[in-house]
């Protein structure tokens, strides 16, 4: 593995997403649907509320900030090769010496860097907004050590984990849009454990949430290893599958 | 997916005072600022002490619109020297019709080395049982009708595609599985469509390449790829704003920046100026000279048969190789024909001469097989002259490369009826 070639690939495409007027807008506009509406529900909550209306209103806003690196990264990932070969630059591309896990990895963390930046942002922004703006039960709500855990830990991984299923898209379909659609689908069952968390039907505790990470992580490095298995590019070139052959040089 | 304009977001009124949204930018900062002043009158009303909680949402607001600002006035930045194309109408450049004084062919060692290889896609077969092998330091054209198998060979070749069966060495590596990276390594590809990233400039889309191939002082080797194309003052242009020609060089210089042992050029003129044109046959005179093989593949008969040393002719499954003149001699017969005032009294008399095999009468000419015309035209002369006869002209019948390639695609065309 050359880190030279993944740092170009993501220089790449770090500034390609720079000058991508679609790509601006939504990481843009995103704050202000992620951020605006779930604050003011929060502001509005009054100090003597119960707290079952307390912990659900929290809950749900949690929950919403969770769909964030859930839905920015398969977009994006979703584009990431199949893009390539609607423009016509896969081709000069692939002729490099690049491997296909180079190729992955570059990828996958020029979608990730810019994702979890806005997701963080986003949560940091709505964590001390809350703190210094809302009644003090709802930011005990929301300041509680296990939740933030899960928050700060899990966005990236979730992050990963969509954008793995973005890039499997995008190597397997045959139209931009369709991969984008089916990535986000397909990115959403993440968002069960956290749902799960954030409405405290499981209890969040900080091994839970330790564990829970885990088994994402080792989530993200199995669909890795996968979609670099599903990376054939024969297929991406000609549009056929490789069948049979002398074994002469599919590349790595 | 376009790219950010260049406008600026917001214009002066011309009526009154104040600005107005010009782009959606200007129109999407317009509405969030909008919506940002709403909730915070929303937030103070409710509640004065909330007065940290608006400034931090305004500040959100603030450092949202610079960051975007930011990126869309890097972007406007990078395509305002997109001056208009001046697509220079050039001559066609006064070059001789036929091919060069032929050049020795090179010896050494096989640049490339093909054997029977085939690719099947499913029941069609692309290419069926090729050989042929390269010299390094050769010019190698890869002729063939549309769908004869070019571009799939070099996508083999280029360890894009795997062979069905059939084995190849590229730049002296067997095309096996492991040795994809070594293989590309040594070689570069230039696909007919540039394939460059509309929304970088053309030193970032060398730069990303030149990272690719891991190149040692990547800007003097992009500097000096540019050069080369005569592309060093459009550096810093983005890659959409440039015209098709000048995309076609880009996307040459690209080719050569990794300094390749064998060059796969797919098309390179195509779209190009004469004048343009003229320069990559110049380039590629040039890169022969420094010893890189060059895999031409071209639909440009004449600048096979200006550029390549030899030639293959593929329609499926090889149908030639060799030097152009060697394979006129292969299929047509040599020919002198000779154009005379008055038509002759007795020309099985005139013609009756060594070295003229065979005469036809042709309209107002004739037609002589020879085996050898440089021996055949000195005696045809002397019995015309001897005959009386107004010789008008005498001259040996040339067959361009274009009569070969004619006539064997034809041979297949009648074969598949």
């Amino acid at each position: 593995m050359s880190g030279e070639r993944i740092a170009a690939v993501i220089r790449k495409e770090l500034r390609d997403f720079r000058r991508n007027r679609f790509l601006v807008g939504t990481m843009s506009l995103m704050p202000f649907v992620f951020l605006v509406s779930p604050m003011i529900t929060l502001f509005r909550i009054p100090g003597s509320a119960p707290a079952s209306l307390v912990d659900r209103a929290v809950g749900v806003t949690s929950l919403l900030l969770f769909v964030v690196p859930c839905v920015i990264p398969p977009v994006m990932a979703a584009y990431s090769v199949i893009g390539e070969r609607d423009q016509g630059t896969l081709e000069p591309f692939l002729t490099t010496p690049i491997r296909r896990e180079e190729l992955l990895l570059g990828k996958a963390l020029a979608v990730f860097a810019p994702s979890v930046v806005v997701a963080y942002a986003i949560y940091f922004v709505f964590a001390l907004s809350i703190r210094f703006g809302a009644a003090h039960v709802v930011w005990a709500a929301v300041w509680h050590t296990p939740q933030m855990l899960a928050q700060l830990g899990f966005t990236p991984l979730i992050a990963v984990w969509a954008i793995w299923v973005g890039i499997a898209m995008s190597v397997r379909a045959r139209d931009v849009r369709v991969a984008q659609q089916l990535a986000t689908l397909a990115s959403l069952p993440a968002l069960g454990i956290t749902t799960l968390l954030t409405f405290q039907v499981i209890t969040p505790s900080v091994p839970l949430a330790l564990g829970i990470g885990g088994a994402l992580l080792v989530v993200d490095v199995v669909a890795w290893r996968a979609v670099s298995r599903l990376f054939d590019r024969e297929r991406l070139i000609s549009g056929a599958r490789r069948r049979g052959g002398t074994g002469a040089a599919q590349p790595s | 997916m376009r790219q950010l304009s260049a406008k600026p977001w917001f214009r002066r009124r011309r009526v009154g005072l104040g600005w107005r949204p010009a782009t959606w930018q200007g129109w999407a900062v317009t509405v969030a600022a909008v919506a940002t002043a709403v909730v915070a009158v929303e937030l103070l009303r409710r509640s004065p002490a909330r007065v940290p909680v608006v400034i931090l949402v305004i500040a959100l607001y603030a450092i949202v619109a610079l960051a975007t600002g930011g990126a869309a006035d890097g972007a406007a930045t990078a395509e305002t020297p997109a001056e208009p194309e001046v697509e220079t109408p050039a001559p066609e450049p006064a070059r001789p019709r036929t091919a060069r004084p032929r050049r020795p062919l090179p010896t050494g060692p096989a640049a490339l080395s093909v054997e029977r290889l085939t690719k099947r896609f499913g029941e069609r077969t692309a290419v069926d049982d090729v050989s042929f092998e390269v010299t390094a330091g050769e010019v190698f054209g890869f002729l063939g009708p549309n769908g004869a198998g070019k571009t799939t060979t070099v996508r083999m070749l280029g360890t894009l595609i795997a062979p069905s069966s059939g084995s190849a060495a590229v730049a002296g590596v067997p095309l096996r599985p492991e040795n994809g990276v070594e293989i590309r390594r040594r070689i570069s590809v230039m696909p007919e469509n540039p394939g460059l990233y509309a929304r970088l400039t053309v030193n970032e889309n060398l730069e990303f390449f030149a990272g690719l191939y891991g190149l040692e002082q990547p800007r003097a080797r992009i500097a000096a790829s540019l050069d080369s194309v005569n592309l060093l003052a459009r550096a810093d242009d983005l890659c959409g704003d440039l015209s098709k020609g000048l995309r076609q060089r880009v996307a040459l210089a690209r080719a050569l920046l990794a300094d390749p042992a064998v060059l796969f050029l797919d098309e390179p003129t195509s779209g190009l100026d004469p004048l343009a044109t003229r320069e990559v046959h110049e380039l590629i005179d040039r890169l022969r000279d420094s010893g890189v093989t060059v895999f031409l593949t071209t639909h440009r008969l004449e600048e096979a048969e200006r550029l390549c040393d030899r030639v293959a002719i593929l329609n499926t499954s090889l149908r030639t190789v060799g030097r152009p003149d060697e394979l006129r001699d292969r299929l047509f017969t040599k020919a002198l024909l000779v154009r005379t005032a008055q038509p002759l009294q007795a020309p099985e008399q005139v013609f009756a001469v060594p070295g003229v095999d065979d005469w036809r009468r042709d309209g107002d000419s004739y037609a002589l097989t020879v085996s050898d015309a440089k021996l055949a035209a000195p005696e045809v002369t002397r019995a015309l002259v001897a005959a009386g006869a107004d010789v008008l002209s005498l001259a040996e019948a040339r067959h361009s490369l274009e009569d070969v390639y004619l006539e064997l695609v034809d041979e297949d065309v009648e074969a598949a009826r």
